[in-house]
């Protein structure tokens, strides 16, 4: 039996209009503009603009303003614009060799070729409340050097010259793209790389730590981190060559991990890899442990039974949107399904006091 | 009048008002005072390009998200057509580096260059600099403590 309920209309409009005012919060304090969301919460921007798969940092404040801080609202809010959004095309990969660097470190190799650049990072910090900020108050000019305006080579490139790393093949297959095509597992791992990429920070970050204590442990290093701006490069149809396009900031990590070999191959370091958009230190190098954990199969190790080898666990389970949708609708109305289950539970219950009371009247007679 | 131009050169030019600040744009272009007139082949429009990365930096290539992009085409009086690709959804910015576009076909060229895509050249360049010099002075220099008598 199908029953419409009406009356909610008035209710949900009164209730969204408080949301509004909430939003807004005490009127005697400034309202947040969305250049200062922009400049002042560059990570949360950052995070949003990840999660959500689409860089445009203004976009991503105005979700963040609408969603009161609430980053998986924010993302769910950016992932349903780019829907609308008419796809131009498909870029060229970009080049992170020839990114202007603001932080590019190592943890493998001390004297890399470039240095070791520390960026404006919370590292070395004493992770102390500093109630400086909470007074107003003017920030110094960081100090300048040198610049070193040469691109910065990757390490690993140091280590392919003794072959004593494996090889990324290289190739220009067309990869799969999860937004045009649903997702199939076996998913091969450019689309794994794109799934983790828009995955979500906290559950990504959940299964590289479970590698990390054991759960299929493929002793990573930080071969390299690096963070900093790369242009992007389309082909224009209408004009026959390709131009850039705009650029991006990016953050990238390729760890170098436990060595394999066979009968016909020396022993190799082996790798994993992050990349992602906007300043995502923590969720690069948690994406680049999960890749390598997700590559077991083609490097030949043993299934292990941990969750982070399992693909199909991983990425089905990545995705904060479809898993806020999922869990989250169990809130909405569900009266006629309960109302069945109610029914049922009574009758089960009726059914069994009947028994009962049947037992209990033959016990009684004889 | 149009004049030969290079794939390179347009590039170059394309590349850096697809990048380029709005506000910095839309001043040098004001400046500029030549608004010339124009029939859209598109009027502007935004989209999503997806970007692409490669696996280890180096391989094979995936698609890791989508960026914003407006994009537009016109043509001048004389028959000459601009087009845009620029950052973002702004499409005031992709109309003014479609005019830049189109004009920099012409005999403005010369003027154009001096008046708005030198002086963006010089601002994202001083950008660039102010950002590797302050990543350059957070470069760690290691030095070893020599310990003992030998």
């Amino acid at each position: 039996m199908y029953v419409a309920v009406k009356g909610g209309e008035r209710a949900i409009d009164n209730a969204h209009a408080w949301l509004a005012e909430e939003r807004r919060g005490d009127t005697g304090v400034a309202e947040l503009s969305l250049a200062q969301i922009r400049e002042q919460m560059s990570l949360a921007v950052n995070r949003v603009m990840a999660e959500g798969s689409l860089y445009d940092p203004d976009l991503a404040a105005l979700a963040i303003k609408q969603s009161r801080g609430d980053l998986i609202e924010a993302i769910f809010l950016i992932r349903a614009y780019r829907t609308t959004l008419p796809r131009f095309g498909y870029s060229e990969a970009v080049d992170t060799g020839v990114m202007a660097c603001d932080r590019r470190i190592s943890a493998t190799f001390k004297d890399a070729p470039g240095g070791q650049v520390l960026g404006p990072t919370f590292d070395y910090t004493h992770r102390l409340l500093d109630f400086k900020l909470a007074a107003d108050g003017e920030t110094p000019e960081a100090p300048a050097a040198e610049p070193r305006m040469e691109v910065t080579p990757h390490i690993t490139e140091f280590l392919q010259g003794e072959d004593i790393i494996e090889r990324e093949p290289s190739s220009e297959a067309v990869p799969g793209d999860l937004t045009r095509e649903p997702m199939s597992c076996p998913a091969g791992r450019a689309v794994r790389l794109q799934s983790l990429s828009r995955g979500d920070e906290g559950f990504i970050l959940g299964m590289a730590y479970s590698t990390q204590r054991g759960y299929a442990r493929n002793h990573a290093f930080v071969g390299e981190l690096r963070i900093g701006k790369v242009p992007v490069e389309m082909e224009i149809p209408e004009l026959g060559f390709a131009i850039e396009i705009g650029e991006v900031e990016l953050t990238e990590c390729e760890t170098v991990n436990q060595f394999k070999g066979s009968k016909t191959v020396p022993p190799q370091f082996t790798r994993g890899y992050g990349l992602v958009f906007g300043q995502s230190e923590r969720k690069s190098i948690a994406m680049a442990l999960v890749d390598r954990a997700l590559r077991w199969e083609e490097l030949g190790e043993d299934n292990l039974g941990a969750a982070a080898q399992d693909e199909e666990f991983v990425l089905s389970h990545s995705d904060n949107i479809q898993a806020t949708g999922f869990l989250e609708h169990i809130k909405l109305p569900h009266y006629v399904d309960f109302q069945s289950e109610l029914e049922l539970v009574r009758k089960l219950r009726r059914e069994a006091q009947e028994l009962a009371e049947e037992m209990a009247a033959r016990e009684a007679a004889e | 009048m149009k004049t030969e131009i290079s794939a390179p050169a347009r590039k170059a030019w394309m590349s850096l008002l697809a990048q380029a600040d709005e506000a910095d744009l839309s001043r040098l272009w004001q400046a500029f005072d030549h608004n010339p007139d124009f029939n859209w082949l598109r009027p502007p429009e935004a989209g999503g390009v997806m970007v692409r990365g490669r696996m280890g930096g180096s391989g094979a290539p995936f698609n890791l998200g989508e960026m914003t992009v407006t994009r537009c085409a016109l043509t001048l009086t004389d028959g000459t057509v601009g087009h845009a690709y620029v950052q973002g959804r702004s499409k005031p910015k992709a109309e003014i580096a479609a005019k830049v576009d189109a004009l920099m076909q012409t005999e403005a060229a010369q003027d154009l260059r001096q008046a708005v895509l030198d002086p963006l050249q010089q601002v994202q360049q001083a950008q660039k600099k102010a950002r590797a010099a302050k990543a350059a002075a957070t470069k760690v220099e290691f030095f070893t403590m020599v310990r003992g008598e030998d």
